[in-house]
């Protein structure tokens, strides 16, 4: 028994990652009703990123955020003014096409600059330390914060979204792009804007996801579907759907792994198919 | 009738006829020169083909194989999102599936392997079915990423079922009792029955009245509903045809290299090399995906020596080209010179 809330907890913890992959996708759609192909790649992409900056400067990881935060901001807004705003209009093909290739072009790049072979970021032991809480169950340090950063960047998003006037004009945006131009809003800066800052929480997402687990050039997709089913199964229009939609996949993937290693992806999977089939809305659905 | 048809006539012709005149004639064409003279051509070029066991070289006939495969997985590609407006980068689920069927129909059920290829076919058809009721949960670029979901689901359903041969795969067995000629040229004649079959198809489809039904949708559901197209049924079946074709397609791969793993039929590399094909060609044309599977091949043979590299220029070349000529290269041609060797389209001659 104690061993099955365990392993809850250790989901509950790995949604928290799950959640961070998930949020900048969550944005961009929010925001432009794109879906980001190239999502899990930007992931993978930051985590070397944060590799180069750490053993370049001799940095630790997490000081390395310094760097790629913004670093990855500005890529997305010049991704986004410079390629994705291009393939936004009422064609469904161009966007998804577009970011298709994208995804293909930073993995191999990424294969030819870094090889097949997988790498992982350190933290000088932080990573592995943890507290018990009882005799059998040991919490780890690390995936707490993940999950402590988790809830603060949902926190951020959800107020960012709801009072600040960034916000009003990501709302207006989504909701009518042509009314927002005329209110003096350069509609083609505002998605930059919101590419920018969901790949500034990518570069997060993306440092402790290299500390967590090694990575390969060819990881994205994962990340890209893992996040995909966050927001799916959270239900479209809220950041606290999303996080919670992490949270569920983590659990439903940790339950699998403890029935059969080769079953954690797979579970996974199945919670998501099941959120389709009996609640397609998702779990907690609400209209941004 | 003879009102509707004198209207255009006057606009162009500047001359009313009077009231009583012998009505103006008009002729709905549905082929072009190049459509005729096309025909003659690919007849000519089937021949040929046809006869190749007779005098070809065995590589130039694994080539042709899988030429025919990634055409045929092309072709049905672009009737799912060129025509029907249906994005899917799942379709390698479908791939997948009909290669399983072909190798446990085979070795495991023992039914003649070539008989197997259609059986694959009609099993990821009836897949396609249940598949889509989750699938079709979802809309537009959603629909995509659960398409591609469910492809792995059933990669990782296959890779761990031990008696599939797990994640490490298994070899067909059952072509062994064939003599190495006869495999050959078997599988070479399945595979042009497949591809020009998959051709024909999609011409004859899009002439007819679901044709016109599914191009309508892409373009519009709403104004499709409303005209009394039964939008959710015709997605439903251009689903399912487009599953068929792609399961006709794995098998016959995989018949041609008797080998399979899940990662290598479920691969999403599958899609990305369709997409490449078919954007590069020209989406939403019949051409388009035959002229971008020459030039997939094309590329491929001259980039063969630089591994990623090769598909970095994929990818960098698909971006470009659906940014600036979202319509490929037959769209171009179809602009320039009106040339079509597959008109689906209505044109109204008036004489």
């Amino acid at each position: 028994m104690l061993g099955w809330i365990d392993t809850i907890v250790q989901g509950v913890l790995l949604g928290g990652l799950y959640a961070l992959f998930a949020m900048g996708l969550s944005l961009i759609f929010g925001v432009m009703r794109l879906v980001n192909i190239a999502h899990g790649d930007l992931i993978v992409l930051g985590a070397y990123l944060a590799l180069v900056v750490a053993d370049t400067a001799g940095l630790s990881p997490v000081a390395a955020l310094a760097v790629c935060v913004p670093a990855m901001f500005i890529l997305g807004y010049v991704l986004q003014r410079g390629l994705l705003n291009f393939t936004l209009g009422k064609d469904i093909l161009p966007p998804l096409l577009v970011t298709f290739g994208l995804s293909i072009v930073i993995q191999n790049t990424l294969l030819e600059a870094f090889s097949a072979d997988p790498r992982s970021l350190k933290l000088g032991g932080f990573e592995t330390g943890s507290f018990h809480l009882g005799a059998d169950m040991a919490v780890g340090y690390f995936p707490l914060l993940v999950l402590a950063v988790a809830v603060g960047v949902t926190v951020l998003l959800e107020l960012a979204f709801g009072r600040s006037s960034l916000g009003r004009a990501f709302r207006a945006t989504s909701d009518d792009p042509e009314a927002v131009q005329l209110m003096g809003v350069d509609d083609r800066h505002v998605y930059a804007l919101a590419t920018g800052i969901a790949l500034a929480i990518v570069a997060v997402a993306a440092i402790f996801y290299g500390i967590r687990t090694t990575f390969a050039p060819t990881d994205g997709p994962d990340r890209l579907l893992f996040a995909f089913e966050a927001v799916i199964i959270g239900g479209l229009g809220s950041f606290w759907g999303t996080l919670a939609g992490g949270i569920v996949l983590g659990v439903a993937q940790a339950i699998g792994f403890r029935i059969d290693p080769g079953w954690g992806v797979l579970t996974g999977h199945f919670a998501f198919l099941a959120v389709l089939l009996f609640k397609p809305s998702g779990l907690f659905p609400k209209t941004r | 009738m003879t009102n509707s048809a004198q209207r255009p006539r006057r606009l162009e012709q500047g001359n009313v006829p009077a009231p009583g005149d012998h009505a103006p004639g008009y002729n709905i064409e549905r082929a072009t020169r190049a459509s005729r003279v096309g025909a003659v051509a690919a007849g000519a070029g089937a021949l040929v083909l046809v006869s190749m066991p007779a005098w070809g070289d065995s590589s130039w006939m694994r080539w042709v194989v899988e030429f025919a495969c990634l055409l045929t997985l092309a072709q049905m590609w672009n009737l799912l999102a060129g025509y029907g407006g249906v994005v899917s980068i799942g379709q390698q689920a479908f791939l997948g599936l009909g290669a399983y069927a072909l190798f446990v129909l085979a070795d495991d059920v023992g039914i003649n392997p070539f008989l197997c290829v259609p059986l694959a076919g009609l099993f990821a058809a009836v897949v396609a079915v249940p598949t889509a009721r989750i699938v079709f949960r979802l809309s537009g670029g959603y629909f995509a990423v659960g398409t591609w979901v469910v492809a792995e689901v059933y990669r990782l359903l296959i890779a761990n079922a031990s008696w599939l041969g797990g994640g490490s795969g298994k070899s067909l067995a059952a072509v062994r009792e064939f003599s190495k000629v006869a495999r050959e040229s078997t599988t070479y004649w399945i595979a042009l029955v497949v591809a020009l079959g998959s051709v024909a198809l999609v011409y004859l489809l899009l002439r007819s009245r679901h044709g016109l039904a599914l191009t309508s949708i892409r373009d519009s559901e709403r104004a499709s509903e409303s005209q009394g197209i039964d939008v959710a049924r015709t997605k439903l079946w251009v689903y399912i045809v487009s599953a068929a074709g792609c399961g006709l397609a794995g098998a016959l791969y995989f018949l041609n290299t008797v080998r399979i793993s899940p990662d290598a039929a479920f691969n999403v590399g599958w899609t990305a090399y369709i997409i490449f094909i078919v954007v590069i060609g020209g989406i939403g044309t019949i051409e388009g995906p035959i002229l971008g599977t020459l030039i997939f091949f094309v590329l491929r043979g001259v980039l063969a020596d630089y591994g990623s590299v090769y598909l970095i220029v994929l990818g960098v070349v698909a971006v470009v080209v659906m940014v600036k000529f979202p319509r490929g290269l037959w769209g171009f041609v179809q602009e320039r010179f009106d040339l079509r060797f597959f008109p689906v389209q209505r044109r109204v001659r008036f004489f």
